[in-house]
C-alpha cells in the first residue's frame, strides 16, 4: 500500500479539486438565488404560482439527486438541452439545492416578528427597505445554520457528478485508481479528505453562526 | 417524448423499485442496530465508548455515501473477501445511516424531560427501569417521525447503489435509456416511481406523527 502514487498525480488531483470547488460554489450560488426568489414569489400568495412552486420543490426533494442529473444530462437533448457534463453537473446542483434552499428562505420569513414589519411600515419604509434593512438580518439569525448544513450536505453530493463524468475530485481519483490499480489507496485518501472538508466547513459555520448572532443574549441564541 | 417506452417497460421499473425498497428497508435496520448501539455508547459513562461513538458519527456523516460504498467495495477485496454487492451495499446504507440515526435517538434521549428520570430516581426505581418503562417508551415516540424522514433520505440515496451494480431503481432507468435510446421516457419513468414511492412513505409518516400525537405543529 502505497501513497506515493497520490504525489505522482497531483497535478490532476488539484485540478479535480478546483472543479470540485468550483461546481460547489457555483451551484451553492444557483441554488441559493433561485431559493430565494421562490421564496419571494410564494409571499405573493397567488395561489397558482405558489401551487408551481410546491410542484417543483415536491419533485425535486422526491426523486435522487443522482436521477435528476441524468434526467438533465443525458434526457436533456432529447428536448434539446444539450449541456456539457460540468455544465450539467452545476445545473444539477443548483436546482437540487434551490429546492432546499427555498424551504429554508420561507421558514426564515414566517420567523420574522411581524410586529417589526408593522412598525417599518408605520414609519413609512419602502417595501425594498423593510426587506433589506429588517427582514433580511433578521432571518439570518434563522437560517444561516440551515444554510450552512445545507452547504454541507452539497460539498458532500459533488461526488455524484463523477458518475456524469464530471472531471472532479472522485473522478479524477477513480481514473487514478484504474490506471495504477490502487483503487484502496484513492478510497481512503478521498475518505480523509472530504472528512477533513465537512469538518472545517462544519467549524468555519459554527464561527459564522456566532458572529451572526452576537447581538443576542446568550441564552436567546438558538444553541 | 414517447410516454408509451414508460408502460412498456413499466413491469421491469416495478420490479426494481421493489429491490429499491427492499435494500432500503434492510440499511434502515443495520442503521437502526448500529445507531442505536453508537447512541448507547455515546451516553455511557465510559469515556473511550463515547469517543468511539463521536469518532463514528463524524466520519460517517462527514464522508459522502458513494466514497464509503466504494471504501466498503474495495477495502474487503484489498482483504480477500469477495464481498457480494448486496452486502456492500446494505452494509454502506446501514453504516451511513446509523450514524444519523444515533443523532436522532440521541436527541429524542435529550428531549425527554430529565425530571422524569430524576423523580424516578428518587423514588427507588433502578436504571433498567427507569430506561425500560420512561426514557425508551417516550423517546422511540418521539423520534418516529425523523425515522421515517430519515427512511425516505435513505431510500433517495439508495440510488447511489446502483455503481456497485445493484438492479435497483436507478439502474433499470439507464438500462431502459441505453436499451431504448429515450433517456428521457426511461429517466421521467424513474423519477415518477421514486416520487411515488416517497409519496407513500411521506403519508404514511403523517398518519403516523397524528396517531402517536408527536407532530410538529404546521
Amino acid at each position: 500500500m502505497s501513497f506515493d502514487v497520490l504525489w505522482t498525480y497531483l497535478p490532476s488531483l488539484l485540478s479535480g479539486f478546483a472543479v470540485t470547488i468550483l461546481c460547489w460554489g457555483l451551484g451553492a450560488v444557483l441554488g441559493l438565488a433561485l431559493g430565494f426568489v421562490i421564496a419571494l414569489l410564494d409571499r405573493l400568495r397567488i395561489a397558482p404560482l405558489r401551487w408551481v412552486l410546491r410542484v417543483y420543490v415536491e419533485i425535486i426533494r422526491g426523486t435522487p439527486f443522482l436521477m435528476q442529473l441524468f434526467l438533465l444530462y443525458a434526457g436533456g437533448p432529447s428536448i434539446g438541452l444539450r449541456l456539457s457534463a460540468t455544465t450539467a453537473g452545476i445545473v444539477g446542483l443548483g436546482l437540487y439545492s434551490s429546492a432546499y434552499f427555498a424551504e429554508i428562505f420561507r421558514g426564515g420569513f414566517n420567523a420574522v416578528p411581524a410586529g417589526q414589519v408593522e412598525a417599518a411600515m408605520s414609519v413609512g419604509m419602502s417595501p425594498f427597505d423593510i426587506l433589506w434593512r429588517i427582514k433580511l438580518p433578521l432571518m439570518l439569525v434563522a437560517t444561516v445554520p440551515a444554510i450552512v448544513n445545507m452547504l454541507i450536505i452539497l460539498s458532500k453530493e459533488t461526488v455524484v457528478l463523477s458518475i456524469i463524468t464530471v472531471p472532479e475530485l472522485m473522478y479524477e481519483m477513480q481514473t487514478m485508481a484504474a490506471e495504477t490499480f490502487t483503487a484502496f489507496e484513492a478510497i481512503f485518501a478521498m475518505a480523509i479528505f472530504y472528512w477533513l472538508l465537512v469538518e472545517v466547513v462544519s467549524r468555519l459555520g459554527r464561527r459564522l453562526e456566532m458572529r451572526v448572532t452576537s447581538f443576542m443574549t446568550r441564552d436567546a441564541r438558538p444553541a | 417524448m414517447r410516454p408509451e417506452i414508460i408502460l412498456h417497460s413499466f413491469g421491469y421499473l416495478i420490479q426494481a423499485a421493489g429491490v429499491t425498497v427492499a435494500v432500503s428497508l434492510a440499511g434502515i435496520a443495520v442503521g437502526f442496530i448500529l445507531g442505536a448501539s453508537v447512541c448507547m455508547a455515546r451516553l455511557s459513562g465510559n469515556a473511550m465508548l463515547a469517543r468511539a461513538g463521536a469518532v463514528y458519527v463524524s466520519i460517517f456523516r462527514g464522508v459522502p455515501l458513494l466514497v464509503q460504498l466504494l471504501f466498503i467495495y474495495y477495502f474487503l477485496g484489498k482483504f480477500g473477501l469477495e464481498v457480494p454487492a448486496l452486502v456492500a451495499a446494505v452494509g454502506g446504507l446501514g453504516l451511513s445511516s446509523g450514524a444519523y440515526q444515533s443523532e436522532i435517538l440521541r436527541g429524542a434521549l435529550n428531549a425527554v424531560p430529565r425530571g422524569q428520570s430524576e423523580a424516578a430516581t428518587a423514588l427507588g426505581y433502578r436504571r433498567a427501569d427507569i430506561w425500560r418503562r420512561i426514557l425508551l417508551p417516550q423517546a422511540l415516540r418521539l423520534s418516529v417521525p425523523p425515522f421515517i424522514n430519515e427512511f425516505i433520505l435513505l431510500l433517495k440515496a439508495s440510488s447511489l447503489v446502483s455503481v456497485v451494480g445493484i438492479a435497483e431503481l436507478t439502474r433499470a432507468s439507464m438500462n431502459i435509456a441505453s436499451s431504448t435510446y429515450h433517456p428521457l421516457e426511461a429517466y421521467v419513468g424513474g423519477g415518477l416511481l421514486y416520487l411515488a414511492i416517497n409519496l407513500c412513505f411521506a403519508g404514511l409518516g403523517t398518519l403516523a406523527e397524528r396517531r402517536l400525537g408527536v407532530g410538529r405543529p404546521a
